[in-house]
């Protein structure tokens, strides 16, 4: 490249300004909370997405999963994020949100779908004993499997599920959110 | 599920993160300081019209500034004055205006330029496409892109006094 051409690629604009979009299909935004960094995602209204997986990752799948038109948006995750912060502050036990597991399998639907009405606030349920509810005694791995991969954290509510012996096995966010989640709701 | 599984596009997100200032300052360059902005703001609404629509997830820059350039030209055309013959003068009225940008001696002598030297040269540098890419944009083929860069640098060259690296 010459003298010219570099001068013509050197062209810098001052104060550019970023496109607005309406609504996408996939709203998102990153939410801070006590218990780490959350992702949260909107599509027609219901909730797709409350994960501590990262964005990269996250939109990837939603795009593949819902539609490519996702964008990051804060504003239609208001009601979300405001429902979310009242419970992290001990001041909601039940969530009011429509959810879409669009992002789970078809196991972790059965599993996922009705584990409010498993599940209630202040209270453990273990792994086996879900799988129990569930109809399938001897999935109790399998179960928490697919807790594991859950893509609507908090909002159902898979920190509620832990080992028989009382240990709290694992979750997405760390052991350390899953610990506060749970002295939340007892205290609560 | 997936909605098609040929092709994997990003999320739209993706692309405005990685692209949005490449398409806000070709559209500044093509279309002035003034302008420039309404033709990036409309580039981007065309293309997330387009994108649930799209089949290949190939060269999503180049496509975005393909959007942008055509926004310029449309707009460019929507502004010229009706004229009973396309008598449109050589000079583009409605180029940055070369006094507000850095180097203004160089754009100014860009503005100069026949409008399609004008829109090729800024495709291939300040958008840093190559000549299929600026022959997409233009719709034309990568020889004639070719051509109206080269001719566009001999004029620049010309008027400004540089010569040849």
């Amino acid at each position: 490249m010459d003298d010219l051409e570099s001068r013509l690629s050197r062209l810098t604009a001052p104060d550019l300004k970023p496109p607005v979009f309406p609504t996408a299909d996939v709203a998102y935004t990153l939410h801070d909370t006590p218990i780490g960094t959350m992702l949260l995602a909107v599509a027609n209204g219901r909730v797709v997405a409350s994960s501590f997986g990262d964005e990269e990752t996250m939109t990837n799948r939603l795009a593949r999963a819902v539609s490519t038109r996702v964008l990051r948006q804060p504003r239609p995750l208001d009601d979300v994020r405001r429902q979310l912060d009242e419970y992290l502050a001990g001041r909601r036990h039940e969530f009011d949100l429509e959810v879409d597991l669009a992002l789970a399998t078809p196991f972790q639907r059965l599993v996922l779908t009705d584990l409010p009405t498993y599940t209630s606030y202040g209270r453990t349920t273990t792994y086996g004993e879900l799988a129990g509810e569930l109809h399938k005694p001897k999935a109790a791995r399998a179960v928490g499997t697919a807790l594991g991969g859950n893509p609507v954290c908090v909002v159902l509510p898979c920190h509620r599920v832990i080992g028989s012996s009382g240990a709290l096995t694992g979750y997405a966010g760390g052991l350390d959110a899953k610990r506060f989640l749970l002295n939340l709701e007892a205290k609560s | 599920m997936a909605p098609d599984k040929t092709v994997s596009l990003p999320p739209f997100q993706a692309l405005v993160d990685a692209h949005w200032r490449d398409v806000a300052r070709l559209a500044r360059a093509l279309a002035g300081p003034v302008d420039g902005d309404d033709v990036a703001q409309r580039a981007w609404e065309k293309a997330f019209a387009a994108y649930s629509g799209l089949t290949s997830a190939k060269n999503l820059r180049s496509w975005l500034l393909t959007i942008t350039a055509r926004c310029a030209t449309d707009l460019h055309r929507a502004r010229r004055p009706q004229r009973p013959l396309d008598e449109a003068p050589a000079v583009a009225v409605d180029g940055p205006d070369a006094a507000d940008w850095p180097d203004p001696d160089l754009w100014r002598a860009v503005n100069e330029l026949p409008e399609r030297q004008r829109f090729a040269i800024t495709l291939k540098y300040v958008g840093d496409l190559d000549h299929h890419g600026v022959a997409a944009a233009l719709d034309t083929t990568p020889a004639a892109s070719r051509r109206l860069v080269s001719d566009a640098l001999a004029t620049l060259r010309t008027k400004l006094g540089v010569h040849h690296g």
